[in-house]
């Protein structure tokens, strides 16, 4: 049975068509990895599909409930961590997981179960007295996970979790997420540059590109279809070798500015 | 409602944690309040204004109360930045809840650094009429403190990045400030200041604690408290409206 289903979903900033008519559905309690080069189109995707960004056109059934009009039944429907991380800082590992269950209208009880089981799930409960500030990159990765699951969501949505973290941590992240998908019969939607995990990993593959859909499957499909061995290869020869502009940010200035200010380490 | 519970005591806790500026965002004004204060103190006296000191207060608390409120609102710009403000927009929470609470989150913060203020002021020889006035005063203080909270989300929320900071202090606080007869009286004023000093909603603020502190107001309390409702009200709408159309 489906859980996520996509049709036609575009969008548009001014002239430029980020998300061009993308169709695809991701079946429930399955791993679903939605890949493609910087700038695809990825993260626009999920921010449609998460309710942060208004699609320009197209629909989209999330848990049955409509993109469109239910909004408030989809939020409750997912839990998402983020590309960039979104955790506060100045918070400890335990409040920023206590501000979710509130938020997400828990009551005491669920809530203090789910926040010590997911810490141990993650091996944070030792730790979650510690300022957040205090965390390395996967400690906070895996608090992140932990915390998208307090409301028992039926679809995580993993948005290159592993970014920027070393093999040691990475392997640790997927053993969680699968471990996680098993135990909680959670649909994982993730996007990630490391091909080889997603080969390992995902039951389904979506590839994108400028905005479109350029190929889907399983792995194997995939690999079959390109006549390559590996997904990366399959990747490659869909999307092409010429290197992709990657997006400017201003974070670091802005990192500059707050130490300026004295509230970040 | 206990998630705008949870939106204000998460800015209480990093307000808090944050010794650095409780002490900083004191500075300003007890520097304030100690050259202005003593520095002008005889020369108000010799043209007959009385305690300059007695006048001085309620400007400079109203000072601390601003300043921090604004602040308060344009660390809207860091939750973005820092990513922590996509957690709360996802959340199946309105807007205009995580609005509020984060506003009454920081109007709370900035009371409480007012009230600093005024503590610190006791030291310094200003003597309140009626300490029962005390409960008035916090009235103004959160009223002024809401209002210039929900200013600093809205202008945050068209924001991108913290380099628009000094404009906003240095165009928009600061000449409320000055306008608001926080540091000489209105009345006495040319035309021009005091017709400017009328537009400003802080005026009414300012005269609604002096009013409180040492029952010395030029206008009347009662008009003072509707602005001050009005405008914040006001400023929730649009604020509600942009943090609506805002994307994290």
């Amino acid at each position: 049975m489906p859980i996520i289903e996509v049709k036609n979903l575009t969008k548009k900033f001014g002239d430029f068509i980020a998300v061009d008519r993308v169709s695809f559905t991701v079946e429930e309690g399955k791993i679903f990895a939605f890949l493609g080069p910087n700038g695809a189109g990825k993260t626009t995707t999920i921010k449609m599909l998460t309710t942060l960004l208004e699609p320009s056109e197209g629909d989209a059934l999330i848990n049955n409930f409509d993109l469109k009009k239910e909004r408030d039944s989809i939020r409750h429907s997912f839990g998402i961590v983020f590309q960039d991380p979104s955790l506060d800082d100045d918070l400890t590992a335990y409040e920023n997981m206590e501000f979710h269950g509130v938020l997400y209208g828990l009551d005491k009880t669920t809530r203090l179960k789910r926040i010590e089981d997911l810490l141990k799930l993650v091996d944070l409960w030792e730790r979650r007295g510690d300022f957040v500030k205090n965390f390395s990159g996967g400690m906070k990765r895996r608090l992140e996970i932990a915390r998208s699951l307090i409301h028992t969501p039926k679809i995580i949505f993993l948005d290159e979790p592993t970014v920027g973290l070393d093999p040691q941590t990475r392997n640790h992240i997927w053993s969680y997420v699968v471990n996680l998908s098993k135990k909680e019969g959670v649909t994982v939607f993730l996007t990630t540059h490391y091909m080889e995990e997603a080969d390992k990993m995902a039951d389904n593959v979506v590839i994108i590109d400028h905005g479109k859909i350029i190929g889907s499957g399983t792995p194997e499909e995939l690999k079959n279809k390109t006549g390559t061995t590996s997904l990366e290869e399959a990747f490659l020869k869909l999307t092409g070798h010429g290197i992709r502009a990657d997006e400017a940010t201003s974070m670091d200035a802005l990192r500059t500015q707050a130490k300026m200010w004295g509230r970040r380490k | 409602m206990n998630a705008i519970y949870i939106l204000w005591i998460r800015q209480l806790k990093k307000y808090w944690r944050s010794k650095p500026r409780i002490i900083g965002s004191l500075g300003q004004p007890l520097l304030f309040l100690l050259v202005f204060g003593f520095g002008f103190g005889s020369i108000f006296q010799k043209a007959g204004g009385g305690s300059y000191i007695q006048f001085l207060v309620p400007g400079i608390v109203a000072m601390a109360v601003v300043f921090t409120a604004i602040f308060g609102g344009i660390e809207l710009i860091w939750d973005r930045q820092f990513g922590f403000l996509k957690e709360t927009m996802v959340a199946p929470v309105s807007r205009f809840n995580i609005m509020l609470g984060r506003t009454l989150g920081g109007a709370t913060v900035s009371v409480i650094q007012g009230v600093a203020v005024l503590l610190i002021s006791f030291l310094v020889g200003f003597k309140m009429g009626n300490l029962l006035m005390i409960f008035p005063a916090l009235v103004f203080m959160f009223l002024t403190a809401f209002f210039f909270t929900a200013l600093g989300t809205a202008i945050a929320s068209k924001l991108t990045d913290m380099q628009a900071f000094p404009i906003i202090m240095n165009f928009l606080v600061m000449p409320l400030f000055f306008l608001s007869g926080s540091i000489f009286p209105l009345s006495t004023a040319p035309k021009a200041l005091q017709i400017l000093g009328k537009i400003d909603p802080l005026t009414y603020g300012i005269d609604g604690l002096r009013y409180a502190f040492v029952g010395a107001s030029t206008l009347s309390p009662w008009l003072d408290l509707g602005v001050l409702v009005g405008v914040s009200f006001l400023f929730l709408l649009i604020g509600k409206h942009l943090f609506e159309k805002m994307e994290a």
